[in-house]
């Protein structure tokens, strides 16, 4: 009697951190190659060849550092919850991994898009920090990745931690939105979003262009980030299984 | 062999008043018949929540002006705060003592015990923190009219507190210094809470509708009453096995 499938085949193999392993291993120099072409090509295209804005001047060129990370660290943030959730679900162990991998880069990356934030807002708001929608709500961002952090830290138990650090995530996840509007509603300054799937963007294409380049730069730097986090995990924790002896032993 | 039928209740008066009792009531009396039978752990988060309200004429300023301005977000910061000392004990002696494995155990619905812990902690410190408040806004100089907007908003804001500050507490019950750390984990979800709580008490202070607010105020307690017990109780059973 066939058995029926109800997820494609590499779901299943996911799940085995061996399969993962080796996946990954043949997978990061595809993303660090992307990473390293993207990442150049995008920041001396934008710092040399875009046009300046015609308000801003130069200083708008730290858009293109600061909006790709924001939006990093937002899908990171998707990304952790979601892998969470099948951590939790299917009892999947890389999955738990995934979700520990993602959380201190997220971290990283949401500091990041604050930085720049900051260095941008003083020339053009005049002030390095306002308590405006936008930042406050990436601050608040910063602080849940802080949260799940620390409870992960603090449980010994490796299982026992991702499941504590995936329901949080998911919590985390509901109130993301709720977070969002309420601080949307209570004070803004900033200008909305630069990119939407829906509309084009609001600038020439000279200018948005090598933003999409950069973003797309920064997805792949991820990718590599987690890569090496992920097999530094499966590693750790498979220490124990042979495989893991006869790849160290060689 | 014996005639008897098997699963006939001994006593049928104890059945009807397990009915009337119920997972729900049951955890619900126990948990309120605990926290009377030792009455000083009530008062402290009320001492902590004056205490807390002192510290800003103190450390700000004392001019009435200036506090009538601060003290619809003071209130609220103290009564978050407040509920969040709190918070800590909600799941610890259960846990230490094994009555929480025994509820993962039992046959009832996680859900109900959990809702019904959630409200006896709420009982007895957001609903007397909710009373106190006015007396807070008098000390605060805040005008007359926003003292229906402060305690609707609190009776409103603070069970929402409650059930996701039991979130944070079901996840650190299994650690020894959950303390700091369930800060870390709460805080950043009750700042929607905060933010409509005391966007109320200004409204009703400049004399705005408040509809809008308390609203909002309600839809986050309808979400939090449905789903918070859920992961309330992922959580607590994640605490236990681990």
């Amino acid at each position: 009697m066939a058995e029926k499938k109800w997820m494609p085949r590499w779901f299943y193999q996911l799940a085995s951190p061996r399969w993962c392993y080796e996946i990954t291993g043949k997978l990061l120099p595809i993303f660090a190659i992307a990473a390293v072409a993207t990442l150049l090509v995008g920041t001396i295209w934008a710092l040399a060849f875009a046009p300046a804005d015609y308000q801003q001047g130069n200083s708008f060129r730290i858009i293109y550092i600061h909006v790709p990370a924001s939006i990093l660290a937002q899908s990171c943030y998707m990304m952790m919850a979601v892998a969470g959730a099948i951590g939790l679900i299917w009892k999947m162990k890389v999955a738990d991994m995934v979700a520990k991998a993602c959380a201190p880069i997220g971290a990283t990356i949401a500091i990041l898009s604050l930085a720049t934030g900051a260095i941008w807002g003083k020339p053009t708001w005049g002030s390095w920090w306002v308590w405006d929608a936008r930042l406050t709500s990436m601050l608040i961002l910063l602080f849940l990745y802080l949260g799940i952090i620390a409870l992960n830290s603090a449980i010994e138990n490796a299982q026992t931690a991702a499941q504590s650090t995936a329901v949080l995530a998911l919590v985390g996840l509901v109130n993301i939105p709720i977070i969002k509007y309420s601080v949307d509603w209570w004070n803004t300054l900033h200008q909305p979003a630069t990119f939407t799937l829906t509309e084009r963007p609001a600038m020439p294409s000279e200018m948005w262009v090598p933003l999409l380049v950069m973003v797309i730069g920064f997805y792949c730097f991820f990718a590599v980030a987690m890569m090496l986090r992920l097999r530094n995990e499966i590693i750790q924790r498979e220490r124990r299984s042979s495989w893991v002896r006869d790849l160290i032993t060689g | 062999m014996s005639d008897t039928v098997p699963n006939q209740p001994a006593d049928s008066g104890m059945v009807s008043e397990c009915k009337v009792d119920g997972p729900f009531w049951g955890a619900l009396k126990r948990d309120l018949l605990l926290s009377y039978r030792r009455k000083s752990d009530l008062v402290n988060p009320l001492i902590f929540f004056l205490m807390v309200a002192t510290l800003f004429p103190l450390g700000v300023s004392p001019d009435p002006g200036f506090l009538a301005d601060v003290a619809p977000g003071v209130v609220w910061v103290a009564a978050l705060l407040a509920t969040l000392l709190s918070m800590d004990s909600l799941f610890r002696s259960d846990f230490e003592d094994g009555t929480l494995e025994q509820i993962l155990l039992s046959p009832q619905p996680l859900y109900m015990v959990v809702l019904a812990k959630v409200l006896a902690h709420w009982m007895l410190t957001g609903l007397p923190l909710t009373l106190l408040a006015p007396l807070l806004g008098v000390m605060l100089f805040l005008p007359a009219d926003g003292m229906s907007g402060l305690v609707i908003s609190l009776l409103l804001g603070t069970p929402t507190l409650s059930l996701v500050g039991a979130i944070g507490a079901a996840l650190t019950v299994g650690l020894r210094k959950g303390g700091v750390l369930i800060s870390l984990l709460v805080l950043p979800l009750y700042i929607p809470v905060l933010i409509f709580g005391s966007a109320a008490v200004q409204g009703a202070v400049t004399g705005l509708p408040l509809g809008g607010y308390f609203a909002i105020l309600g839809a986050m307690l309808s979400l939090g009453l449905v789903m918070a017990p859920l992961a309330i109780g992922a959580a607590l059973r994640i605490s236990v096995s681990g």
